[in-house]
Formats: C-alpha cells, structure tokens, sequence
C-alpha cells in the first residue's frame, strides 16, 4: 500500500485520531461546555464579586449569538451548582464550571486512560479559556514522526511524542501525548524603534538526531534560538558535601567519602536553550530551513536571507539582499525560503510577485543573481487589481526528492519541475469559489493569508488548507482530490471523515455548503504530515487535530 | 477648524457643484469600485497597528495595487487631483466615503473640463507620475497646507505619503501617524475625520471596511488633531503675511 494513496483501487480513507486544546465557548448544547463565563448582565449582583469589570470579557469568547448569560447558569439556561474550578476568580470574569469536571476534560484527548490524559493536559495553560496566546502558529514533525512540534502566538513550544505501539492496544496505532513544553520566546521591546517585538512563534523546524537528544529550531520576528530537548532518568544520589535537599553539610559532621551513584528517577524531559541567533534580522523572519550537511542553517525575512553556522551565533553570513537602495522603490518582498533537501548548496526562495529563484552558493558570495528563475507568464482574461495579490506565494517546499518544489499563493497550489523554470507542470485549485469574492476578502484582509502546503512522505499528495476548518488533498497520480473538515463534531474517535463540498451557486445539494456561509475566521494555515505515514496534524485556530487513514 | 482652513483655498468652486451633479449620473461602476478600492487601499496603508510593526509584505502588496490603479486612472486620463474644498460639501449618498476622501469620482469621469483642475495641469506632471515617486519626493519636502497651488501639490502631497509611508515603515517610531498626517495636505485631514468622527452611516459595500476601521484610531487622530490645530495656526499668518 503506497502511504497517502491508498490501494489501487480504493481511496485512503481518513478518520480521526486526536484532538488537543481548549473548546471554544459555544459548543453545542448537549455536550457538557467547559468553560463558559458571564457577563454584564448579572442576575445576582449582590453576589458577583466583579460586577464593575463584568464588561471586560474579551470579545469574541462569548457564544455566538449570546451576550447575556446570567451567573450560575450553564449555557443552556438551567440554573447549575456554582463552583469554581481551576484557574477562575482571576482577572475580571469568573469561570464557572459545571461539576461534572473530569468527564469534560477526557473531551480534550478521546479514549485516553487517566495517566495519560493527566499528562495530555498539563499542557494547557494555567486557564481554561481560549485565548489568543493559543493560537497555534506553526506545526512540525520531526524526521522519524516520532515527535510533532508546535508553536503557538503566545512564543510557547509543545512537543507531542508518539507512544509505542502495544501488543494488547493493535487497534490504536500509537497516540501522540505531550512530551515538553516550555516557553520559547517573550515578548520582547524595541527600544530604538518604539515597537514590540511579538513572541509568535513563525516556525519550528527539526534537526535530524544524531544522539539521544532531539534538537529543534524555533523562531519568531527577530530571533532563533536552538533548543536541546533532552530526557533525564537518573539523578546522582550520595553527594559528599550536600545532603539529598541540596543544603550544604556541615564539614565537621562528615566523617566518611562516598562515591555519588546514579538512581533511576521518574523521567523528566527538559528543555534547554543551547544558541540563541538575534540580531541579524532587520526585517520579520518568515522561514528557517536547515541545510542537509546538519551544519549550517538559513533565515530569511522579508528583505534577506542569512546563512548560519550552527556552532557561531554572532555572525551570520547574508547570501540574499534584495533591499533596494530607496525604499521608496520596493516592490517585492521574499515570502518563503528553503534548502534542497540534498544539496547542500542550492536553496529557492519565493516572492511577493509569484517568482521564485533557485540559487546556488557556490556561484558567490552574496547571491542576488538566481541560477533559475520559476515565474508563470500571466493569463490575461483572468487579469484584475487582485491579480498580484493573489498571486504572491505564501509557502514553497522542496519534496522529499529533491525534483519539484511545491508553492502555494491565494488560490492554488502548483507543482514545478526543477528543470522547467518557465510553467508550472501542475496546478491545483484550491478554493477558487473565492476568485469573485475577492473585493471582499481584499476588505477584511482575508486575501493576505499565508496558506502553507505539504507533501506526503512519497510525493505522491499534497495538502494545503483553506477556510471553515477545510483542508484539501491533491493526489498527483490520480488527479483526485478531497475536502476535508477540523471539526469538534466529526472529531468521534476513529469516525471516518466525510469528504465536504462547497456549492458555488446553483441548487445546494445536501451537505454541501454555499460559499456564503464559510467562515473565514476559521483558517487552516498550518499543516504538517508524517514523513512516512499517513498521519497528519492540522491546527485549526488553537486546536490540534490528529488524523490517520484508516487501519484496515 | 478644517472648516477655516479649508474656506481660505475655496475660492468660489460652487458652480461646479450642478456640473459635479449632472456628472455624477454617468459615472461608471467600473469607476467608482476602482475608485473605492483606492480609498480602501489607503486607508489601509495608512492604519498600522502603533505597538507592532506594520507587515511590510501585506503594505507592498496594497501600495502596488495602488499604483497599479493610479497608472491606470493616468492612462484613462480619469486622473485627476482633488482640490481641497470638495472635502467640504455635503456628502452625496452613494459616494459618501469617497466624497470624505476628497477624492470625487463624478469629477475625474466627468466629460466637461473644470476650470482650474483642468488637463492642463493633468498633462503637464502625469510624465512624472508612472517612473518612480522619489523624483517628487524632494520637490516637496514641506508640502503641506500652506501650499495654496492646490492640484498639483495634492498630486505631489499624494506620493509623498506614499514615500512617507515606507519611510516610516522602515524607521517605525512613535509619532509615525502624525507624521503622516502632519506635512500631507488637506485630503488626509479629511481622512483623519473619517477616523474620528465618522459613525456608521450608509455607504457601498466595498467601502465598509472604513466602518470597521474608524474606532480602531483613537490614539493618533487625537494627536493629530492638535498638531492641525498648530499647523492650521501657522497657516494662518503665512497667509495673512
């Protein structure tokens, strides 16, 4: 069976596998809604202990639809027991929860046992609501797709691991549990420029291992820094000078020497920082993309691309300046980079204007002259004001083999031969239901999404998201594709997912959705797939999802 | 106080009021959408967040399109400056925001030629208009109200924004709004009460967008205002000396 396309004759089916994250406030009814707050309409107000900052709750964590929730009251009306659970009575809203705690929390991770699912949600915040901190920012698997990185808006990093496979569970095909979590980035301030510098974390990209320890790198606006993630099972015990507290012993009391011996421990996993690149980037950093000799690595901002060495952190090597003299004069910003996955001379980047340019280090120093040039002369009856907009390519991705790169702009994704430099060989809509709308996505800033794509582990699918929580798969071979939805309502465990459609005009069949009624709040820019199954993680706003084909 | 400054330009354009009427009636709706997306891109360009750094990729992206309308509206001939005292008349229903900002679509289409505005100050600076703006960048370094050559200043006071805009962009600091609104002519004025007294109102839908932008300013219009306020005082005895 060939990952990703299934038999011959037969399509791969996808079901769900995990969620991690908050439920959003204003989930369905039936479903037990953890947590929801209230608001200025206090019934009790002699009993609120905020009514004065009652109307301080951030928008948008209401439910739909809903702006007056008296105290003390779930959110379908019916008086509940007050209790406050975790994390409430801070700020300015109080949480309230309904009792039945423990069965709402197994909602956040399906058919986990109790360990694990205490595990699965240290992770989460020391709150229960959904905030925009949460918001995840970047997902990545390691190269065995042992190990899924994600970064989120608030600078922090959560790395799931995949449990192994056990005999007695073959029906469940190793789950991924939280391995670490740390914070990565602060915010941080600009003194010279007056500006903060955000700690969303833009990307995360993996090392390969090369001794017990993982090792990642994780960047937001300004600075990348190397973590070391590393787990420690044993602890020295038996110190001369220090008793097992740490405390320092009074010399005269000893009176023997004893040879420190290592214990078995409970594991731990920490996180440390080892480098830490800052200040080479004037403009925001949009990619990191590490080199296949493992020794070097790039970032690349909007303006320029900086080459590093892992092991030097106060210099850094500019391969890319496309600056102009005049700012004045600037009219194309590089959007995305990245290294051939074999030869370690050759990167492409992308640009604004729906270029990329492959270069080759060996030709100079500074690379401002491309060795190739992949640009798609353009189609004239499709021509409008949007047209360059649209046109400016978010993401680009080597495949695993090296021969075609992937990009991806508003509307489609396409696929270049590395020795075609003058079309695309494929082309893929994506949602072009949204090319007569674009007036208005242009109004809310929709169109200047940033979509990224991914390849399978045999290059044979492709996948990008798009808007209402759908995600799309190409098969290249067969030329099929699907739409798939992120939900919480087909999120059942194992419960295959139904391909959705989106009806453009004409009779809307059922189960279809009219490109009116898409919700554009909810994007999937963030995708990843496992190297070499088909597992595949999609962050939906703050929620992970974890999907695999179906095990026959 | 922008009535004041604005009445000291206006030097009788009322008949263009029933010319600018009739005008009005043959507009196309190529024109006024190209017309509100115009406004919406500079508006848009004009709005960055104060703490974080504005995306330099997304203000590119609308700046070309700007451009790219400007280059078009040159080749139609539609371009055409806006005196400042159209900002000051009330505004016609369906082009409310445009009429806000000083930007009347009814005048560019028109067929009759306004005295004043007319082709012949469109001939001469439209050559400079395609090539790169840094050219008039340096010709107008203090442009601002107290040029009283309304037109072709306004041309100048446009790009100059446009420069300003990447210049701020580049050296981002504080008092980048007011900088932005302080040597422009009077057009941003309006724009600055488009941001901070405009509320609601009916206009066409791809214009909606300034709805949902106007409270997001309180801060630097604020600002703003006063720094007019110094200006429209310099203003004042520029004039009467």
């Amino acid at each position: 069976m060939i990952p990703g396309i299934g038999t011959l004759t037969q399509d791969t089916l996808w079901c769900f596998s995990q969620v991690k994250g908050t439920i959003e406030i204003g989930t369905t009814e039936d479903v037990p809604c953890f947590p929801f707050a209230f608001c200025h309409d206090c019934k009790f107000p002699e009993a609120c202990p905020d009514m004065q900052n009652s109307n301080v709750l951030p928008s948008g964590l209401l439910p739909s639809g809903q702006n007056k929730l008296g105290p003390w009251c779930s959110p379908t009306g019916s008086p509940a027991p007050l209790s406050c659970e975790t994390g409430c009575g801070e700020g300015s809203w109080i949480l309230v929860c309904r009792l039945l705690v423990p069965t709402q929390v197994s909602l956040l991770s399906m058919e986990e046992d109790i360990d694990t699912r205490k595990i699965n949600n240290s992770f989460l915040r020391d709150h229960s609501y959904a905030t925009e901190a949460d918001i995840i920012s970047t997902v990545e698997f390691n190269h065995t797709g042992e190990l899924l990185a994600t970064g989120d808006k608030g600078g922090r990093v959560v790395i799931f691991q995949r449990e192994q496979e056990s005999k007695n569970q073959i029906h469940r095909r190793g789950e991924y549990n939280v391995y670490s979590t740390f914070q990565s980035h602060e915010p941080e301030f600009d003194y010279l420029k007056s500006l903060e510098i955000e700690e969303k974390i833009n990307k995360i990209r993996w090392l390969p291992q090369q001794n017990a320890a993982y090792f990642l790198l994780s960047t937001n606006d300004k600075t990348v820094k190397l973590w070391k993630v590393s787990e420690r099972d044993k602890r020295p015990e038996g110190y001369n000078l220090k008793d097992e507290e740490g405390r320092l012993r009074d010399p005269a009391t000893i009176t023997t020497l004893r040879v420190p011996v290592l214990r078995p421990m409970d594991l731990m996993v920490e996180a440390t920082p080892r480098r830490v690149f800052a200040n080479a980037h004037t403009y925001h950093i949009n990619s990191i993309s590490v080199n296949s000799d493992y020794e070097t690595y790039m970032s690349a901002d909007d303006l320029r691309i900086n080459l590093w060495n892992f092991e030097i952190t106060n210099q850094s090597f500019n391969i890319v300046d496309i600056k102009p003299a005049n700012m004045e004069e600037l009219t194309e910003v590089i959007t995305a980079a990245e290294f051939h996955p074999h030869h370690c001379n050759t990167f492409v980047y992308s640009s604004s204007k729906g270029t990329i340019r492959l270069c080759d280090m060996r030709a100079s120093a500074l690379c401002d002259r491309h060795t190739k040039f992949f640009e798609e002369p353009e189609d004239p009856s499709n021509r409008s004001f949007f047209s360059e907009i649209i046109s400016s390519i978010s993401d680009v991705k080597f495949s695993h083999s090296g021969r075609y790169i992937m990009t991806r702009d508003y509307l489609t994704v396409k696929v270049w031969d590395l020795n075609m430099e003058n079309r695309p060989i494929e082309t893929y809509q994506v949602h072009d239901y949204l090319r007569s709308k674009l007036c208005s996505l242009y109004e809310n800033d929709c169109i200047f999404d940033k979509f990224e794509c991914v390849w399978n582990g045999s290059d044979s699918v492709i996948m990008t998201g798009s808007y209402n929580n759908f995600f799309r798969m190409f098969d290249r071979n067969t030329k099929r594709d699907v739409t798939l939805e992120a939900s919480r309502e087909n999120s059942k465990p194992r419960a295959i997912l139904k391909p959705r459609k989106v009806c453009v005009g004409g009779k809307r069949r059922k189960d279809e959705i009219s490109v009116d009624s898409l919700d554009f709040s909810k994007k999937i820019l963030h995708t990843a797939w496992h190297p070499s199954e088909n597992i595949i993680a999609v962050a939906a706003t703050n929620n992970l999802y974890i999907f695999q084909d179906k095990v026959n | 106080m922008f009535t004041r400054g604005l009445k000291r330009k206006c030097v009788g354009h009322e008949e263009d009021m029933e010319g600018a009427l009739a005008g009005l009636k043959t507009v196309s709706s190529y024109s006024l959408q190209r017309q509100s997306l115009l406004d919406m891109s500079l508006v848009k360009l004009q709005l960055c967040h104060m703490l974080v750094e504005p995306n330099l990729c997304r203000s590119v992206l609308i700046a070309n399109t700007v451009r790219q309308i400007q280059e078009e509206m040159t080749q139609d001939g539609t371009w055409r400056s806006v005196t400042p005292q159209e900002a000051g008349r009330a505004p016609l229903d369906r082009l409310v925001s445009t009429e806000i900002l000083c930007r009347s679509a009814w005048e560019q289409e028109g067929a009759r030629p306004a005295p004043g505005l007319g082709d012949g100050h469109v001939q001469g600076p439209v050559s400079d208009l395609c090539p790169v703006t840094s050219a008039q960048a340096p010709r107008h370094p203090q442009s601002g109200i107290w040029e009283l050559d309304g037109p072709r200043e306004d041309r100048g006071g446009f790009h100059k924004s446009l420069d300003q805009i990447f210049e701020t962009l580049e050296t981002k600091n504080p008092g980048c709004m007011e900088e932005l609104f302080s040597d422009v002519d009077s057009p941003y004025y309006d724009l600055d009460t488009v941001l901070t007294g405009m509320v609601g109102g009916a206009r066409p839908g791809p214009c909606e967008g300034l709805e949902g932008l106007a409270p997001a300013t309180p801060g630097p219009s604020s600002s703003c205002k006063s720094d007019l306020g110094e200006l429209d005082h310099v203003v004042e005895i520029l004039v009467e000396t």
